[in-house]
């Protein structure tokens, strides 16, 4: 009897020290880091999907019952989310993932951010002040963050501190090896003149030196006009451009306008996991992302 | 016992000596002795020593491992985020406290009297709509955390006409946890589905019909509210608030305890990425005391109407849904939302008939009832198009023998209006807006509205709720 008692608590014992975390991740490519950090230890939620805009996102109550049980919310930060995580956050009635706490992460604190607006005034569009958001764009990004992330799962769940560091280990191991061949593959691609349709690309373009000659959003945030497009298409007599690149959530139509009168490649990348059939995991995003800007710059 | 002490110290002496220092002399023993215990003791010092050393070493390296991964990690940071002072919990925390200011106006183009109410309504404010330009309210909102338990919020209504009125003013909890939120102060009930927003968030210039004749357009409350979360995947929401129950169909009051209770629940769910509803059931229940409405009409016909004092109970009960479908969840490019309310009101107690003159009271009950179903759809980027059908019930009034032939019980209209909207929004924080009514609220009095609309919205713009 006595040994059957012993047995069910540790039974139960162990089962608390095996519960997983519950991560609320606000962007797919987060939702994929998480899990390759942490493997089995975790059940994740991922509040977005790659066809959706995530500046765009309602507070939709579902997100809200979700983040009432998460013991972590990953995020981009930089304001990327401020227009629904903070009511989720708020309605949620859950402190443990109040922003400042432990179970609050954003990945843009952990690498160093491009655009950072000189001057704050809505009249130059959707910009936001700690720079620009799309990180994820920059594959050499994810070292810091996954380190960073990995001491947060670390700091949450310590009991399972080897498993998160040899993940890490693990990871950043695969990630240096292809980052090495991602890096030749582009090689070819330094230098290219490219055209994108949202500000979304700074990281991408400074990671594998392409050169953005102008944007078809005539302000951040907002729909290209006619007369807009009119214009880059003048611009673009003057600086030719090899391709437009567009976010698989982004309207069709302005890349293709400009790329058949310009007559260059209009390239859809799938900017995150679950962009496109091929881009499934974070190492074939960018297997994807890069083979898709080679056949653009041909 | 000085004999015990000697038999001892001879034993302890025969076992320390070695055999075969039997043989040696008592003054060569104590010399090699001397001679072992100074060696044993120096090799003890150095030891000592040595492990001493080695301790410093290790601790050393130590401290200059943490010293340099805390150099990395400052390095790291002082890199990374040149804002990190500035930063904060997105949007809100770059201005503390946010400020927001939103500026609207209208031009309404009528072809009845807008003081006229709707038939069967005259004891229900009467919100009408106004003529000609004219400014609406421009709202003053300013948020931020008070501390890591407490948020504050304040709306503040500037008046065209001069003049501020506090819309909002509250307190939310931030730290309870397990899924309570407690707000307190003034704040719009939670009971409905349009009750908590604000008017630049309409999605049509005017409130529904029957949030104009049963809520006068908005429940407000001075009091508490609690809600709870459940921890299911599903969304399932509970709420229960206690108020003074200062706004329509209550009345201000000078006393003690709550004025007004109103419990709600709201569930909610997402179907696939590109489907998702919420639905809700609210009830209200509040005390009239001397309700005092002009300009009622009565069976005499009395020119004007009569003025009527209503003291009694009241009690709404409400079913709302809304659902939303966007093609890939892109709320950007293209949704449609589908949103409907249901509120029936009960009012029983004693109707005092006009206070002018007759001045007679005598028992008064009456069930009324409205709804709304109204569609948006966003066609393209920054364009939407609206329509939307409003109905009330004035229903049939049980009324007292002495009023009998003084207060009309059955009115046998049924107003309804209406709306079609168009509006555009170049950004998300301007919006322009076309609509045009055909309000049938009056009987006899067929109305084609048409009003234009801007809304817009400075600072600090805070994320809207579902």
């Amino acid at each position: 009897m006595k040994n059957l008692l012993c047995a069910s608590l540790l039974v139960l014992f162990s089962n608390s020290a095996h519960a997983a975390l519950n991560v609320f991740a606000c962007e797919p490519e987060w939702a994929a880091l998480t899990q390759t950090l942490a493997g089995d230890q975790v059940s994740i939620y991922t509040a977005t999907g790659a066809l959706q805009d995530p500046h765009r996102i309602e507070a939709r109550p579902s997100l809200i019952a979700k983040a009432r049980r998460a013991n972590l919310v990953v995020c981009t930060g930089a304001e990327l989310e401020m227009a629904w995580l903070p009511v989720v956050l708020r309605e949620s009635g859950n402190s443990a993932i109040h922003p400042g706490s432990s179970g609050y992460f954003e990945a843009a604190s952990a690498v160093r951010m491009l655009d950072i607006p000189a001057r704050l005034d809505r009249a130059d569009g959707d910009i936001h002040a700690q720079g620009n958001p799309h990180i994820q764009t920059d594959a050499r990004n994810f070292l810091p963050i996954a380190d960073a992330l990995s001491q947060r799962l670390i700091q949450l769940d310590p009991a399972n501190t080897t498993h998160y560091q040899n993940k890490l280990v693990a990871f950043k191991q695969q990630w240096r090896a292809a980052l090495k061949k991602w890096e030749q593959q582009a090689a070819p691609l330094k230098g290219t003149a490219i055209v994108v349709q949202h500000k979304g690309f700074p990281y991408l373009s400074n990671w594998l030196g392409l050169q953005e000659i102008t944007a078809l959003e005539p302000k951040p945030g907002m729909e290209p006009s006619a007369a807009h497009l009119g214009q880059v298409l003048n611009e673009l007599k003057q600086h030719p451009a090899k391709m437009v690149l567009r976010a698989a959530y982004q309207d069709v139509r302005p890349s293709q306008w400009i790329a058949q009168r310009a007559h260059i490649a209009a390239v859809e990348l799938p900017y995150t996991v679950g962009g496109n059939a091929a881009a499934s995991d974070l190492f074939s995003l960018f297997d994807d992302t890069i083979a898709r800007l080679l056949a653009g710059a041909k | 016992m000085s004999k015990k002490i000697y038999l001892s110290a001879t034993l302890a002496a025969l076992l320390s000596l070695p055999l075969y220092a039997s043989a040696a002399t008592d003054a060569d023993l104590q010399v090699i002795r001397e001679q072992i215990q100074q060696l044993r003791q120096s090799y003890e010092q150095r030891i000592a020593q040595l492990e001493q050393r080695l301790q410093q070493a290790e601790s050393t390296g130590k401290r200059a491992e943490a010293v340099a991964e805390q150099a990395q990690t400052t390095v790291q940071q002082t890199v990374a985020t040149p804002t990190a002072a500035s930063s904060s919990n997105g949007g809100e925390g770059t201005f503390n406290p946010a400020l927001s200011l939103i500026l609207s106006g209208t031009y309404g183009s009528l072809q009845q009297d807008p003081t006229v109410p709707a038939t069967g309504f005259a004891m229900s404010p009467n919100m009408g709509h106004e003529q000609g330009f004219n400014l609406g309210e421009s709202e003053l909102g300013i948020a931020a955390n008070i501390d890591a338990n407490y948020r504050g919020v304040a709306t503040l209504a500037l008046d065209p006409a001069g003049g501020i009125s506090v819309e909002n003013a509250y307190v939310q909890t931030s730290a309870l946890g397990n899924g309570i939120n407690l707000k307190f102060g003034r704040y719009f009930s939670g009971l409905g589905y349009l009750n908590e927003q604000h008017a630049h968030a309409w999605d049509f210039v005017d409130q529904p019909l029957v949030y104009a004749a049963l809520w006068g357009n908005q429940l407000g409350e001075d009091g508490l509210q609690a809600k709870w979360l459940a921890p299911t995947d599903m969304f399932i929401e509970l709420g229960a608030e206690l108020g003074r129950g200062r706004g329509f169909p209550g009345s201000d009051r000078v006393k003690n305890g709550a004025g007004s209770g109103v419990l709600f629940a709201h569930i909610a769910d997402d179907i696939g990425i590109e489907h998702s509803w919420r639905a809700g059931v609210s009830l209200h229940q509040t005390r009239a005391d001397n309700r005092i409405s002009d300009g009622v009409p009565d069976l005499p016909g009395t020119a004007g109407g009569v003025s009527n004092s209503f003291s009694g109970d009241s009690q709404t009960a409400g079913l709302d849904f809304v659902w939303k479908y966007s093609p890939n969840g892109n709320m950007r490019d293209r949704y449609v939302k589908v949103q409907g309310e249901y509120f029936r009101r009960k009012e029983n107690g004693l109707l005092t008939y006009d206070l002018a003159t007759a001045n007679i009271a005598d028992s008064y009950s009456v069930t009324q009832s409205g709804w709304y179903l109204q569609s948006v759809y966003q066609f393209m980027p920054h364009w939407r198009a609206g329509l939307r059908y409003d109905r009330l019930d004035s229903g049939i009034a049980a009324i007292g023998v002495l009023n009998a032939g003084n207060v009309i019980g059955n009115y046998a209209f049924n107003p309804t209006r209406t709306s079609l909207m168009l509006d555009y929004s170049p950004s998300e924080f301007s919006r322009l807006r076309l609509q045009l009514a055909r309000d049938n609220s009056r009987q006899g009095l067929p109305d084609t509205q048409m009003f234009v609309q801007y809304i817009m919205s400075l600072g600090a713009h805070g994320a809207h709720q579902y």
